[in-house]
């Protein structure tokens, strides 16, 4: 496995890709649903409905772009508070309809940006966090690349959280915890060796629950490989997930997280 | 050409300075006045210098009515009804997960400057007769920064009141997630998130005081999840940080951005109150939800 600092450069690669190529990889029949009912549709995230095999389920996702234009449009895979509400709505939709909730993340954070606090960026990602652990559905969250900060965690409270072997999951980025701590941003690569970004130092401490391989020809080149093992995860899962009562899956949920914390006393 | 010749500077002050000889004197002692540390502050509104005897218990400008930061036990004793705070957890304390550079030292200062352990006290009180849980943040130490004791502390004090079937009042001020301990801060805004949701699903009250600063993970979890939100005035509230802002879209932002004010205006603020009558709001907040104070459901049993 590569080291810290060639995963963040892999986790970012602008042909890595994203979640529209992954929810078309590993599922079929895919309707996209646009908006958040509030005030816009955010571009940055994307949503909808699909089958996986026989069973429909519910996919959101942070999307990045490709070309300029489409990183234009898409702000580079930052949601706005929009997006975050995006996520809340198709979430209490598929609890109406008890379908289960697949989440894909990679952002390397929620848009700082005027309009994104003059809408409460903080409040749509807490309300996100506060959604997600009531849900009376299973929920499951996967880091395809980037994960950063509040705007990755909005996405990553469900009952399982996985991630690709070359995504990677901080509190803030590489640079800028390098530039506090070094006051210098260039020396990302170190700070990520030390801050425990990737999916074997996550799986160590219990972040995550699973490590998805990629091929070794390159992710860009072989996302079927990939795309095709998340899909006999998530049958498998979803089957257990799926076998437990609401109180139990609520419960498990509110342990997960609720375990985390390190202190003395 | 002596007009323009530099002329020998003459050293003021205490330090050691040559003479005509080119050798050092000893300095002359002098009697100073003394001025006790921390007896001025200025005030970050209007500049004044302002004597902090002149200021009241709640801590607020004499010129310009500003909202100084206020340190947790301070706020407790305008808050709490004398003698009725008990503390949670009065003796928790952070460990250093990440091995991040002389965290530990830093966590040591603060405490001695705080006279805190972390940076958020928690217990079970009565305001104006009412039992409610409270935790209030403590900006002094590490800017109240959630790793996972400030998170844990704060999980326990709602879950605590959810046991009890009493409401809860969070003062929040937090410069975000505390990136010393790395992913596990993080981790902090779904554990205190999910403790609210418990709470509420129990059909009790929570009420923030958003105080200077509410910003980051914390504006992204708990404190934005009350079912009524109160906010002192001026207080900076938002998520992203100012610059990291102005940075990306390359423009200068307005003064009144992320204020109060400003969260008011577009609808995440219930009220903003002035320090001197949030107790009071409090009461009047606790009596519109039906609650009884003690003594009435002391005297109805």
């Amino acid at each position: 496995m590569s080291n810290a600092s060639e995963i963040l450069t892999k986790s970012r690669m602008v042909s890595r890709p994203s979640s529209l190529e992954f929810i078309n990889s590993i599922f079929t029949d895919f309707f996209e649903l646009h908006g958040d009912r509030h005030f816009e549709d955010d571009m940055a995230m994307v949503g909808g409905l699909a089958m996986l095999n026989d069973m429909p389920v519910t996919v959101v996702g942070i999307q990045k772009g490709h070309t300029v234009k489409d990183n234009v449009e898409r702000r580079f895979g930052s949601p706005n508070p929009d997006g975050y509400r995006k996520v809340v709505r198709l979430m209490e939709q598929a609890e109406k309809f008890h379908r289960p909730v697949i989440q894909f993340i990679n952002t390397s954070g929620a848009y700082p940006g005027k309009g994104a606090e003059e809408r409460g960026q903080g409040e749509a990602i807490a309300r996100c966090l506060y959604v997600s652990a009531g849900l009376k559905t299973p929920v499951i969250s996967i880091f395809i690349g980037e994960g950063g900060s509040g705007g990755a965690i909005a996405m990553a409270a469900g009952d399982r959280v996985w991630m690709l072997e070359n995504g990677m999951y901080a509190v803030l980025s590489p640079e800028g915890f390098a530039s506090i701590l070094w006051r210098d941003p260039t020396r990302s690569g170190e700070a990520a060796e030390l801050m425990k970004i990737t999916a074997k130092d996550l799986l160590q401490n219990g972040v995550i629950e699973k490590i998805i391989p990629e091929p070794e020809e390159g992710i860009e080149n072989n996302l079927q490989y990939t795309a095709d093992i998340i899909k006999e995860e998530l049958v498998k899962e979803l089957k257990v997930l799926c076998s437990k009562t609401t109180e139990e899956l609520l419960e498990e949920r509110y342990k997960r997280f609720r375990k985390y914390g390190e202190f003395n006393e | 050409m002596k007009l323009f010749k530099k002329k020998n500077y003459i050293p003021i002050g205490r330090t050691v300075m040559p003479d005509s000889k080119g050798e050092s004197v000893k300095p002359v002692e002098r009697e100073e006045p003394v001025i006790p540390n921390g007896m001025w502050v200025k005030c970050r509104f209007c500049g004044a210098l302002v004597y902090k005897k002149e200021m009241d218990q709640f801590q607020i400008c004499p010129k310009c009515g500003g909202h100084f930061r206020i340190s947790a036990k301070d706020r407790l004793s305008i808050t709490c009804d004398e003698g009725t705070f008990e503390e949670l957890d009065p003796n928790m304390t952070s460990k250093n997960p990440m091995d991040y550079p002389d965290y530990d030292k830093l966590i040591a200062k603060m405490q001695e400057k705080t006279g805190l352990k972390e940076g958020v006290l928690t217990g079970i009180c009565q305001i104006d007769g009412y039992k409610t849980a409270v935790a209030v943040m403590d900006s002094n130490f590490i800017m109240a920064s959630m790793g996972s004791v400030v998170g844990e502390k704060i999980t326990r004090a709602i879950e605590k009141s959810t046991e009890l079937g009493i409401p809860i009042v969070i003062f929040t001020a937090s410069g975000g997630a505390r990136m010393q301990e790395g992913i596990i801060s993080l981790m902090q805004m779904a554990k205190t998130s999910a403790a609210v949701r418990r709470h509420n699903d129990a059909g009790l009250l929570y009420i923030t005081v958003m105080t200077d600063p509410t910003t980051g993970g914390v504006s992204a979890s708990f404190a934005n999840l009350g079912d009524v939100i109160l906010a002192e005035p001026k207080a900076t509230i938002g998520f992203a940080g100012r610059r990291v802002i102005e940075g990306t879209i390359n423009e200068k932002l307005p003064d009144d951005f992320q204020s109060a004010e400003f969260q008011l205006k577009h609808g995440f603020v219930d009220a903003i109150v002035e320090r001197k009558d949030i107790k009071n709001a409090l009461s009047r907040l606790f009596k519109l939800h039906g609650i009884k104070k003690e003594k009435e459901a002391a005297e109805n049993e």
